[in-house]
């Protein structure tokens, strides 16, 4: 029978992009559907009804969501390329320790910074330092986060090498500077650099406009409570 | 070599019941170690420095952190006996979604019903209803989640049908009112020794933990 993939995304969510990755990795042709999230698609609401959120993918009519179960669903399905994650359980389980920091620990933290200012932010800028410093220290000796080429932890991370600089450039606050983080300011560049990353990034422009717009509410709640 | 293995524990942790399940559905020995979440052991702050959490499985000096990763790393060391999950990828993919659902949603909902008050423990037992029914769809006719046998997703919810107990006290409601197919599977579950062996007892987490926590935090 002929592979049928679809992978729902939308054009921005670096947690899709994971999904896109690991296919073009491991060579699996796939089809696109753009999904709009301010007027979710019947298929969508089918294919993820416990979450009805991006990325799923759905491989001859069967559907899965959660991108880093996705990932492994790809990595077991499509064993003959590219593994993506360690044949050893020890380093298997410290991988996906590492990729359950990422989602649970960083990403909140650095929103956290992203989304507040003054006091507020110099707060909240604290547990981001804390969370990229165990990263920096998860690097040593590696020149990507699953050794000599990118892999699963890559992936699991790679919204770092999109997502922060943009953040920087949005609130003129320095995150990942490269006196503090050298290692992460290679990796960031490394990773950014793989040819068929580099072709995956969404519209800088678009994204910056975006994530302004995801600010502002933000901020505007917190105005709102200061005394007139 | 023989092997060493630790497991470093507290009773009332749901997340630690779900290793000690694991092991002993496995038929796996290994050194139970008791910690003290209000005042932890060294041991503790050395192999989970991150999280200075439990469960930690400590496997020939070497520690694994985080309950499910822990689960799914016993499954691929002994592989030989008890499979937890299905060799299908899509039907493993299944298993963790459902494992994971149960990470994301039981644990807070409970949370907030025994540490919470007013409208927020209010909302917390309509979720928590709400997962349950949720879990009880997906479990259906089936013995257990697994099927025939045990599988990850029995291990990572049965921990919390211990702490049922101390829900329906705190929250003033019935459990197996709202979801009776859900508390038929915990009691099939603990027909099986590896399971009663390895939970805790209800009413001890909520009179030696439970009450004990709620004073040191200064809430009724």
């Amino acid at each position: 029978m002929a592979e049928e993939v679809k992978v729902l995304r939308t054009w921005s969510s670096p947690f899709a992009l994971r999904i896109v990755w690991a296919l073009k990795l491991k060579g699996v042709e796939y089809e696109t559907i753009l999904e709009d999230l301010s007027s979710k698609s019947p298929l969508l609401v089918q294919y993820n009804p416990v979450y009805k959120k991006v990325p799923v993918l759905v491989h001859n009519g069967k559907a899965m969501a959660e991108s880093l179960l996705i990932l492994e669903y790809i990595d077991e399905t499509w064993k003959q390329k590219y593994p993506l994650l360690p044949e050893d359980p020890y380093e298997r389980a410290r991988a996906r320790f590492w990729a359950k920091f990422s989602d649970d620990k960083v990403l909140p933290s650095i929103w956290d910074a992203f989304t507040t200012q003054g006091k507020e932010q110099e707060e909240a800028i604290m547990p981001v330092m804390e969370n990229l410093k165990l990263l920096e220290e998860e690097l040593r000796g590696k020149k990507f986060f699953s050794g000599e080429t990118i892999g699963f932890l890559d992936l699991a991370l790679g919204w770092l090498a999109n997502l922060v600089s943009m953040f920087e450039e949005i609130t003129g606050l320095k995150m990942i500077d490269e006196e503090t983080f050298p290692l992460l300011v290679a990796w960031i560049h490394d990773f950014s650099h793989v040819p068929l990353i580099q072709e995956t990034w969404p519209p800088r422009d678009r994204m910056l406009t975006k994530f302004r717009a995801m600010r502002e509410p933000y901020l505007a709640a917190a105005r709102n409570h200061l005394p007139k | 070599m023989a092997e060493e293995l630790v497991l470093l524990n507290f009773f009332s942790s749901a997340f630690a019941m779900r290793v000690r399940v694991a092991l002993a559905e496995k038929g796996i020995q290994y050194e139970c170690k008791e910690d003290n979440l209000f005042d932890k052991s060294p041991l503790l702050l050395e192999m989970n420095p991150i999280h200075k959490k439990v469960p930690v499985l400590i496997h020939n000096g070497k520690p694994i952190c985080e309950s499910l990763i822990i689960v799914q790393y016993i499954d691929e060391v002994w592989n030989d006996r008890s499979p937890l999950l299905a060799s299908d990828p899509y039907q493993r993919s299944q298993t963790r979604f459902w494992a994971d659902y149960v990470d994301k949603k039981v644990y807070s909902a409970g949370k907030r019903i025994w540490l919470g008050k007013g409208e927020e423990k209010e909302a917390a037992k309509k979720e928590l209803l709400e997962v349950l029914k949720t879990l009880e769809r997906e479990l259906g006719d089936k013995v257990y989640f697994g099927g025939e046998t045990i599988g990850l997703v029995d291990v990572a919810l049965l921990p919390f049908s211990s702490w049922f107990y101390t829900y329906e006290t705190c929250g003033n409601f019935s459990i197996e009112a709202e979801c009776p197919k859900i508390v038929a599977w915990a009691r099939r579950c603990m027909k099986k020794e590896s399971v009663s062996k390895s939970l805790a007892d209800p009413h001890k987490i909520y009179n030696d933990f439970v009450l004990d926590a709620k004073k040191k935090l200064g809430i009724e």
